[in-house]
């Protein structure tokens, strides 16, 4: 710190057609693809998972039940590891993978790591959320006729996400902060550019500082969002609805 | 499949080597865990105390620690801080401040985690108690130690153990530093002997068995409790 903070750096020429400042927002858009697909695959594959955990079948509940011990106690890094460097040497087309271009392969094990892993804790969720449903809905839904599946769709499913949101929305945050993770196998997420920064300005604290202030915006805006979603989709009769 | 698997590689001399690095995971995990429930209870207390500018000090510093990634907070602790120190300090660059920013590093990030739980199990415990302790002649101070945080405690272990497992699992991220922790270890043997593939696989298979059984234990543990 010899000179003090200088925050002009970030306006300086990191090559010939872009600054330092466009690394950062570069980081940010890698951050928000990889939070925001893999929260998708985290959703949709959840709550699939979810559903399993309840249906009166052994065998679906016991499957949904070993996905979730193992991607719950297994650390995320490890995983992101497996996912990028094991993954594509087990499967056939392996090579197809490894053919891709080197930021398409980080991306592509991210997101499905994050998805993944998220997934074990949406299902989670998922099933706390039908559980706590009376049970009268269920048999309610089944009593008019409808099949097991539409008994879901209609009836316990919309139900308890309105329910489980809260909880959700924790999920949703965690996934931007999990996914700096990515950075250790070399995307250039805004964690990546941070380290990136560090070595190509030689200012280590200007652009720690800017970086992690970065991850405490994003936050906040992810937080607020979800507040507002969260207050026009309550239930009310609920604790916690007003 | 044109990849053949083979774990012959992971003989004596690698387990040992896993092994050590093993010690040092566990203990960068019950060094967070002891420093997280210490500086965790203070949070609470300053969360639940009447002193407003407690409250949001207590606040801010969960809301910082839980907004920024792990990753990012060992970065600063393992690029930054050191440095700083370094040239504060007037240390030589020879010392190797990895470790202790390691401990810093998790005890400081986890306490906001902890401080969490250990704010829930003390609003668990019945309001009745505060007072009747009060009536007893207790200061707030002292009625917390003797009378609310022992029964927060009791109930708050199944809680703080599945933590203590998450810290566990995180500790693999000290990775960033290249402090060679089990996972950093099994890594390098994988690039070194050319089996990446097999070491990982090891790798996670540990980890699972062994938070798989811790968690099952707690489970056990409460139920029965």
């Amino acid at each position: 710190m010899q000179n003090g903070l200088h925050w002009g750096v970030f306006f300086e020429k990191a090559s010939a057609n872009a600054t330092y400042l466009d690394w950062i927002v570069a980081g940010l858009q890698v951050t928000f693809a990889v939070g925001l697909l893999s929260w998708l695959l985290a959703l949709a594959l959840g709550t699939v998972l979810g559903v399993l955990r309840t249906v009166p079948n052994r065998l679906a509940s016991g499957f949904a039940a070993g996905y979730v011990e193992l991607f719950r106690n297994v650390p995320l890094l490890v995983q992101l590891f497996i996912w990028y460097f094991a993954i594509p040497e087990l499967i056939p087309g392996g090579d197809l993978v490894k053919s891709l271009n080197p930021v398409t392969q980080q991306f592509l094990a991210a997101v499905l790591c994050l998805g993944t892993f998220t997934a074990a804790r949406v299902c989670e969720q998922v099933r706390s959320g039908i559980l706590s449903l009376s049970r009268g809905q269920r048999s309610a839904g089944l009593a008019l006729g409808l099949s097991l599946p539409k008994t879901y769709r209609y009836v316990l499913l919309p139900m308890s996400f309105r329910i489980i949101l809260p909880p959700l929305t924790t999920e949703f945050v965690n996934i931007f902060q999990n996914s700096a993770v990515a950075s250790t196998i070399g995307l250039l997420d805004l964690a990546g550019q941070g380290r990136q920064l560090v070595d190509y300005t030689a200012r280590p604290y200007e652009s720690f500082i800017v970086i992690t202030a970065m991850y405490f915006v994003l936050n906040a805006a992810i937080m607020l969002l979800m507040r507002w979603i969260e207050r026009r989709t309550r239930v009310p009769g609920y604790i916690g609805s007003k | 499949m044109s990849y053949q698997i083979s774990f012959s590689g992971i003989d004596a001399d690698v387990i040992k080597e896993l092994g050590d690095g093993m010690l040092i995971s566990l203990e960068i995990t019950l060094a967070g865990v002891l420093a997280g429930i210490v500086f965790g209870s203070l949070l609470a207390m300053m969360r639940l105390s009447s002193v407003r500018i407690l409250i949001w000090f207590a606040q801010g510093y969960v809301t910082v620690c839980r907004s920024i990634p792990l990753v990012m907070v060992l970065m600063w602790f393992f690029l930054i801080i050191p440095q700083f120190l370094e040239s504060v300090l007037g240390l030589t660059g020879a010392t190797d401040l990895r470790m202790t920013s390691a401990l810093i590093a998790f005890s400081l990030f986890e306490a906001a985690y902890f401080s969490e739980i250990i704010r829930a199990g003390i609003q668990g415990v019945s309001s009745g108690q505060l007072h009747a302790a009060k009536a007893l002649g207790m200061n707030y101070g002292r009625a917390m130690f003797s009378i609310i945080l022992p029964q927060a405690f009791r109930n708050m272990i199944p809680l703080l153990v599945l933590q203590g497992i998450i810290l566990f699992q995180d500790t693999s991220l000290v990775y960033v530093s290249a402090l060679s922790d089990f996972f950093g270890r099994a890594y390098g043997i994988g690039q070194r002997d050319g089996r990446i593939v097999e070491m990982l696989l090891f790798a996670g298979f540990t980890y699972f068995v062994i938070c798989f059984i811790a968690s099952q234990l707690v489970k056990k543990f409460h139920e029965r409790a």
